[in-house]
């Protein structure tokens, strides 16, 4: 047997229980009467953001993350909406990244970002249910308690409580993603799923302000043993606030040197028929993995590029 | 020059005058935030070793590193002589420099020696070495107190384990990777 042959084969057992997770998500969304569709992959202009690199596929790209069409779905009526969906960004790969990697993406109208956030509770408790691993469980030698409500703490208080400085200060020293990846993300999610909260404005392009007078926007993140599952914010439904943004996007890509981004017109038309609405994405290869017991993300999915 | 995204385990970079090897690495990313690659950085002429998270925005110089091909004269005084049978240059590695790579040095072997810039740094010698051995106990047919393996030692002093049936003055195959026995070669 080669290696490549025997790496797969000893995939098998890691494979069925990613279909038992997929399976449970699907039957959670299906009772809570949501819609699964099916977005294109391939689409003329992917939502600008600085540090997202699209894959270009002809003149058109495949998409980073399926929100433009489900939000042109929404701005066209629908009111509750999943998919599951393979994403590519370009240049993503370590210990929890793909460049091709599976997506859980939905929607509701009328909601904010607490409603969200109740969704991942339920979601996640209900799935760890099915795979029989209970309310409480391991991952890599830590105890995780899913009972709800799960920790909430917002993004300033965060980086106040461990590391002394506020994210303003951080932002400001253009260093937030450092000192988060190194000094914020290894307190969070232990014991019990964390919510990470409210993102100054400059770091949540397509979300919401709390309020008009704010400089944090609804955006959150969840995180279970330091890793991040999860991305989701109240929607963003201004059309001349969010071209206002993505121009500024536009513009900071071109000053890194990296590949023109396009105005995806199309969406920002439908944008202003979009009623409030919520959004989120989850990494659905990482919470395999925490569901799994699985340190690296290569033990969640068949093939990883460096086997093709 | 590398980008931030050509940097992996293994890789050799220029920083501050020394070459370094990337001895671990990490790809993270925050959100929909900027890239970070976390490495694990050796000096390949000190062995010092540092951590640093470089950014998608940073750029590397390349170390400049050749490899020629020397033979090995001696060993004195712990310095490891080698000589470009072109050129005859002649260079010195330290016993740190050449590491185990000591234990299969027979005079006249041919080996790649690594230069940063006109300096040695560090040696690779072939897979698969032929020794021929020293020291060895007799062979006792049926003496199955000491199994089938036995200790014996080879002409640059090293010890190895080898099948009961080797014998003082036979040439031995080791696996210079391992450190171990392969095969014993007829002459």
């Amino acid at each position: 047997m080669t290696a490549a042959v025997w790496k797969l084969a000893g995939k098998k057992a890691s494979l069925r229980r990613r279909q038992a997770i997929v399976a449970a998500i699907r039957d959670f969304f299906y009772a809570r009467d949501f819609l699964e569709v099916e977005t294109p992959n391939r689409i003329p202009a992917p939502a600008p953001e600085v540090y997202v690199d699209p894959f270009s596929s002809g003149t058109w790209f495949l998409h980073p993350s399926p929100e433009v069409c489900m939000k042109r779905l929404l701005a066209a009526g629908y009111e509750r909406l999943f998919q599951i969906c393979k994403c590519y960004r370009e240049g993503e790969r370590g210990r929890r990244h793909l460049p091709e990697f599976t997506l859980l993406e939905w929607y509701r109208a009328g909601e904010d970002y607490t409603a969200l956030m109740a969704d991942c509770e339920n979601l996640i408790a209900d799935t760890a249910q099915r795979l029989a691993l209970g309310r409480c469980f391991v991952y890599q030698g830590q105890a995780i308690d899913l009972e709800p409500p799960w920790e909430r703490i917002t993004v300033d208080e965060a980086f106040r409580r461990y590391t002394g400085m506020t994210a303003e200060d951080v932002l400001a020293a253009d260093r937030f993603e450092e000192i988060l990846v190194e000094e914020v993300e290894p307190h969070l999610g232990f014991g019990r799923p964390t919510f990470l909260c409210d993102y100054p404005l400059p770091l949540a392009s397509l979300a919401r302000r709390k309020n008009d007078h704010s400089r944090v926007a609804e955006r959150f993140e969840l995180y279970v043993c330091g890793i991040e599952l999860a991305n989701g914010f109240s929607e963003l439904t201004d059309p001349a606030e969010q071209r206002r943004r993505f121009q500024e996007a536009i513009a900071e890509r071109n000053w890194l040197g990296k590949a023109p981004s396009p105005m995806p017109e199309s969406f920002l038309d439908d944008l202003s028929r979009m009623k409030e609405a919520a959004g989120i994405a989850l990494g659905l290869d990482r919470l395999v993995m925490v569901l799994t017991d699985a340190a690296v993300i290569d033990q969640v999915v068949a093939f990883t590029p460096e086997m093709l | 020059m590398y980008n931030a995204s050509d940097l992996r385990k293994g890789l050799r970079l220029k920083i501050e005058g020394d070459p370094y090897i990337i001895t671990e690495f990490n790809f993270v990313k925050p959100g929909k935030g900027q890239a970070l690659y976390r490495c694990k950085l050796k000096n390949m002429i000190n062995g010092s070793q540092f951590e640093r998270t470089f950014r998608s925005v940073d750029s590397f110089d390349e170390a400049d590193l050749q490899e020629k091909k020397m033979q090995f004269l001696y060993m004195e005084e712990g310095k490891y002589c080698f000589m470009d049978n072109n050129t005859y240059e002649q260079v010195f590695l330290t016993a740190d420099q050449v590491g185990d790579a000591a234990n299969f040095l027979l005079e006249n072997l041919e080996a790649e020696i690594l230069f940063f810039e006109d300096r040695a740094l560090g040696i690779s010698i072939p897979n698969f070495v032929d020794m021929v051995v020293k020291e060895a106990e007799p062979w006792a047919k049926g003496d199955s107190v000491t199994g089938n393996n036995k200790p014996v030692i080879l002409e640059t002093g090293y010890k190895i384990n080898v099948p009961a049936f080797v014998e003082e003055g036979d040439k031995i195959r080791v696996d210079t990777r391992t450190g171990e026995y392969l095969t014993r070669v007829k002459e």
